[in-house]
């Protein structure tokens, strides 16, 4: 994954534009995604996921983040997207929501970008809902889409699919 | 908020709390000085700390009810109800005020004239009274200090005018101020730490004098009190108390409970890197960490259980204010009630004190309003007219177990049925079909009130289904007993401690779960070789425990783990080797216990217990109710708490029904008793019936296995050879293939019984609605819904054995002869039951002695008793002899049966006024001895 271009590029633009927002980019299924960087605790490789029977197939399981309970959550099976081949290493992003920790289980980390409002825009409206009820809008750059998520939506909607 | 202030809040709401239980204490006994005494200091010292805080409608309102207490205690004043009620209020109003000072840190607007004008008149003229000189020689108060100078303040204790004052050394003078009241308001100022100025301690007895002469107490003499400095006095206080409360308090250090929590968090993670330690040095044979290390955990596990002492509470703590509650009611419902307190000193966490104190409350509550019975009735139905509400606490394996009892009318099973049935929860039909044990736990459902009037107490539809909710969310159990017109027993049982438990580590399907210990009873191998085998009831796993049958579950089914693989998993091998050879290994059964009910659940493999941390689950996972909460391993991995209640609760009916039965069986009424059965065909398509208790195994056999020995069916069971009849001598036994079959089992024989097809095990009232004349059956009863045939046992254990039983069936009786059975074996109980109700007797059958003696005390009558003479307990024949020596039964004949007939037996029987003693195998004679005894008793009764 080259992001050299990006990374010039924005450059360029943060030296043009004051008003930027740094988010840390995520890879699912070659879609990038984007959190704020503020919102993101840790990034780490998960081992001994523990599974949790019962659970919306969101949830890939539980694991144990330096002596603290973290749950995870597949983005792949979160949104739509099929599942993680077998024995192929996935990757966690760590926020908070509630005080509770959550990871986002995703394909790959990117690095963390500048982006400059400019490029922002609502979601299209042909949006696949299932992105378009996690998204905030999306990112122009200059070779890839970048959806910014709502990490509340994320962890809600969940939650709210269970209650009902 | 002010530190001064908070101070003042926390011990004022403490001292008021007291004040309640005292003064109903003190309105029972009026006599006690000693209570009131106690009152007089507290309500005062309330008084006091107000006027120095400068909160005037407060202060005024403390003033009031000190003045009716100073006038009890002179005597001046007959203690009433009315004026008892009246202080109460007065302190109810102080505690509002103080709600609202910790909320605003003011007082609030408007005064309590009238209450204090009220509280004025009973004090007797009024003005008259508030400024009498006599009460400021304010008794000694049991607080109060010892002065190390001069006088030996112990005198002054003793003699009962304490009207001396140890620091002046003098008589006080009216309107001086004695010492406790300048300490009071020291007590209440910054303590010495923070300002041991002396100028503070001077600027706060003008304080104090200016309060008190508010109230027509003039301070006179204030300079000795003011030149002791704050240091000093502080000092005395300290080293002189003999009051066994302060001195308490003086040991003791106010902590704040974060700083606990804090504490408890971290020694919870402290136990983890133990765990952990422990788990890398059991890998190693020879670590020099091994003796260290076994330090650690010593002290580490001193550390924990010291940490959680710090926690534990008297469970008396969350009960402090139900005597005021219990009190109140009596007066608004006009009915007498006592409440005893029985274990108040038992301790438990008081996060779970927390938040088990509602819930009691309203327990107690509903038992006043919905349990007792008014006054007169209660005389109308024989009883004491004083109502008695018992709450008693106690310890039980890891558990608080609290029981609310009372001796009122019990609940009304009929009124519940209705209620149920008008708002929906259940048809007349499904109700038909439940025990008064299900129907009782119904006031657990929400939205469920009986009472018929609403009353400000309760019956507005919300209230026990909270209890529950608000108990099984600290993974504790309510449930209900009742016996009509005898009361009810709430029996809570929670947990000790919620923080750290014990845990069996179990695993199932490749993953690791934990059981909380508290719930685990024992641990059952099964292999398809051994003793213990999973048997299948249909698509039910049982297995036969000792004599009874135990409902199991696999934990991978009530998880649903054979549909979805883990995503990430570290032993994919591993987990399809789970898939393929599960049924074929070894598997563990977990004896659980919820509540009252018992069942196993099977897991592959069993590893050690372990302490655990329990940490709630994630708020989007917290909706799957078979997890209490998840924990980190020693190991480091992340595993979750099973929660057994929530297991029950999925396939709970199999479960709760089953235990329910027995219950019943030893309950009241032999009447619709549910049974369950179990359903088969056998020769024809019409679906036949036995008690399922009487069967022994289920068994399969390859029919190359049949052997035919003079002229029946034998097969080599088990070493030894077992006679296999059939339900119909014209009904063909298979000759290739598997045969299925029922084994019956005494101690020493077994049969077995050929039957086609195992359909399904039912719960249902055994009600034989034709009786039949065909041999082997007992008639033919609706059974889920289908005309079934219930099958003889007994017909057929005499086809197997000749010798089983000599004599068969006899004449019927007439009118239906009430029949008591009483007999340990659940065996011979569920076989003598069907016999004796088939020959026309209403029986009721209870496994033990005591349990017969309560339906005698419950008043029940019985034509005839059959009892067993082996029993653990009260034997047989101590039974007879205590039946003879009462009234009640004394003219009730006692048929007494028993395996052993030796001749010394019959004469033993004869003596203690057995009327005839039958050998237990003996139907036929059983049958005509009771026809007999009944005949001669039925025509001299």
């Amino acid at each position: 994954m080259s992001t050299n271009g990006i990374d010039a590029d924005n450059d360029l633009r943060t030296a043009k534009m004051s008003s930027t927002a740094d988010y840390v980019t995520m890879i699912v299924d070659n879609q990038l995604f984007g959190v704020p960087v503020l919102e993101v605790h840790d990034v780490f490789v998960p081992s001994k996921l523990a599974h949790v029977p019962m659970a919306p197939p969101e949830v890939a399981g539980v694991l144990n983040l330096r002596g603290r309970i973290v749950t995870a959550i597949d983005l792949r099976l979160r949104l739509g997207y099929a599942p993680r081949d077998p024995g192929v290493q996935a990757m966690a992003v760590v926020i908070e929501y509630h005080g509770e920790p959550y990871s986002l289980l995703v394909d790959a980390v990117g690095e963390v970008l500048s982006l400059e409002e400019t490029s922002f825009e609502r979601n299209p409206s042909n949006l696949d809902p299932k992105i378009r009820d996690v998204s905030e809008g999306i990112f122009r750059l200059d070779e890839k889409l970048m959806v910014v998520l709502q990490l509340d939506k994320v962890i809600q909607l969940l939650n709210g699919a269970m209650a009902a | 908020m002010d530190d001064l202030l908070s101070e003042f809040l926390t011990e004022t709401n403490e001292s008021l709390d007291v004040v309640d239980v005292e003064l109903v204490r003190f309105e029972k006994d009026p006599t006690d000085k000693a209570v009131l005494d106690n009152i007089f200091r507290l309500v005062h010292t309330v008084k006091g700390t107000c006027g120095f805080l400068g909160l005037p409608r407060l202060e005024s309102v403390a003033h009031a009810s000190e003045n009716v207490l100073g006038k009890f205690r002179d005597g001046e004043l007959k203690v009433s109800t009315e004026a008892v009620s009246l202080i109460l209020k007065s302190i109810d109003a102080i505690k509002t005020i103080l709600a609202e000072l910790e909320a605003n840190e003011c007082e609030p607007e408007g005064n309590d004239k009238e209450l204090i004008d009220r509280l004025n008149e009973i004090a007797s003229g009024k003005a008259a009274a508030v400024a009498a000189p006599a009460k400021v020689e304010e008794k000694k108060p049991a607080k109060g200090k010892k002065a190390p100078v001069k006088e030996d303040a112990s005198n002054t204790f003793a003699d009962g005018e304490r009207k001396i004052e140890p620091v002046l050394g003098r008589d006080l003078l009216p309107g001086e101020v004695s010492m406790e009241d300048l300490e009071a308001a020291f007590n209440a100022a910054p303590g010495p730490d923070e300002d041991t100025s002396s100028a503070t301690v001077a600027k706060s007895v003008p304080a104090v004098e200016e309060t008190l002469g508010e109230h027509d107490d003039h301070v006179e003499d204030h300079e000795p009190a003011a030149r002791v400095n704050a240091k000093t006095a502080k000092s005395k206080s300290d080293g002189a108390n003999k009051n066994s409360d302060t001195s308490i308090a003086n040991q003791s250090v106010r902590v704040t409970v974060d700083l606990l929590e804090d504490l408890m968090t971290m020694v919870s993670e402290l136990v983890l890197t133990r765990n952990q330690l422990m788990q890398i040095v059991r890998d190693q044979d020879d670590s020099k960490f091994k003796v260290p290390l076994q330090r650690l955990n010593l002290v580490t596990t001193e550390l924990q259980e010291g940490v959680m002492k710090t926690r534990m509470q008297p469970i008396g703590n969350a009960w402090q204010k139900l005597p005021r509650i219990v009190r109140d009611l009596s007066h608004e419902l006009g009915k007498k009630i006592e409440l005893k307190m029985i274990g108040a000193e038992t301790e438990l966490d008081r996060q779970v004190l927390e938040l088990i104190k509602d819930p009691l409350t309203h327990m107690i509550r509903n038992s006043a309003d919905h349990g007792l019975e008014k006054p007169d009735k209660r005389l109308a139905s024989g009883k004491n007219e004083l109502g008695t509400i018992k709450l008693n606490a106690y310890h039980e394996g890891g558990h608080v177990i609290i029981q609310i009892s009372d001796d009122g009318a019990g609940l009304n099973i009929d009124r519940i049925k209705q209620k149920a049935i008008s708002s929906g929860l259940a048809t007349e039909a499904e109700l038909e079909e439940m025990s008064d044990l299900q129907i009782g736990n119904f006031i657990f459902k929400a939205g469920f009130s009986t009472a018929e009037q609403i009353t400000s107490v309760s019956g507005r539809g919300v209230g026990m289904d909270v209890v529950r909710t608000n108990i099984e969310k600290i993974g504790g159990t309510v449930d209900v007993r009742s016996t009509a017109g005898k009361g009810s027993v709430f029996t809570v049982k929670i947990p000790l401690t919620l923080a750290i438990v014990s845990a069996l580590i179990v695993e199932s399907y490749g993953e690791r779960f934990a059981i909380p210990q508290i719930s685990v009873i024992e641990l059952v191998r099964a292999s398809q070789n051994s003793e213990h085998k999973i048997e299948q009831l249909k698509s039910s796993p049982v297995l036969r425990l000792r004599d009874q049958l135990l409902p199991l579950v696999y934990l991978n089914d009530v998880l649903r783990m054979n549909r979805k693989a883990p995503i990430i998993s570290d032993d994919a091998a591993n987990q399809n080797e789970m898939m393929t050879g599960q049924a074929a290994k070894d598997d563990f059964v977990v004896v659980t216990q919820v509540g009252a009910f018992r069942f196993g659940i099977v897991v592959e493999r069993v590893f050690d217990t372990e302490e655990i941390v329990v940490k709630p689950v994630a708020p989007i996972l917290r909706h799957i109710s078979v997890f209490s909460g998840n924990t980190i391993l020693g190991d480091g991995s992340v595993i979750m708490i099973l929660d057994p209640n929530g297991i029950a609760n999925m396939y709970g009916n199999v479960a709760v029904d089953q235990e329910e039965t027995k219950v019943e069986v030893a309950a009241v009424d032999g009447k619709d008793q549910k049974v369950s059965l179990l359903i088969f065909r056998a020769g024809d398509n019409t679906p036949k019936a036995v008690p399922l208790s009487l069967v022994a195994r289920l068994e399969e056999l390859d029919c190359s296995c049949l052997e035919r020995s003079n002229g029946r069916d034998v097969i080599q069971y088990r070493g030894q050879l077992m006679p296999l009849v059939r339900v119909a001598d014209n009904y063909p036994l298979k000759t290739e293939g598997r045969q299925q079959m029922l084994v019956f089992a005494d101690e020493t024989r077994t049969m077995g019984l050929a039957v086609d097809e195992i359909v399904d095990i039912v719960e249902d009232v055994l009600k034989i609605e034709l009786t039949s004349e065909t041999a082997g059956l007992v008639g033919t009863a609706v059974i889920a819904g289908h005309a079934t045939e219930v099958i003889d046992v007994s017909h057929y254990l005499v086809v197997a054995f000749p010798d089983w039983f000599e004599e068969s069936r006899k004449t019927r009786m007439k009118a239906a002869r009430r029949i008591l059975l009483i007999d340990d074996s659940p065996f011979f109980r569920n076989m003598l039951a069907p016999v004796l109700g088939t020959a026309g007797y209403k029986v009721t059958a209870v496994e033990n002695a005591e349990q017969a003696l309560a339906l005698r005390d419950q008043g029940l009558l019985f034509d005839a008793i059959v009892s067993d003479i082996e029993m653990p307990g009260i034997s047989g024949f101590e039974l007879a002899s205590m039946i003879k020596a009462d009234d009640r039964w004394g003219d009730t004949p006692i048929v007494a049966i028993s395996s052993h007939g030796t001749e010394d037996d019959f004469e033993r029987g004869r003596a203690v006024g057995f009327s005839d003693y039958v050998v237990k195998m003996d139907r036929g004679a059983l049958l005509r001895s009771l026809t007999e005894t009944l005949s001669v008793y039925g025509e001299a009764v």
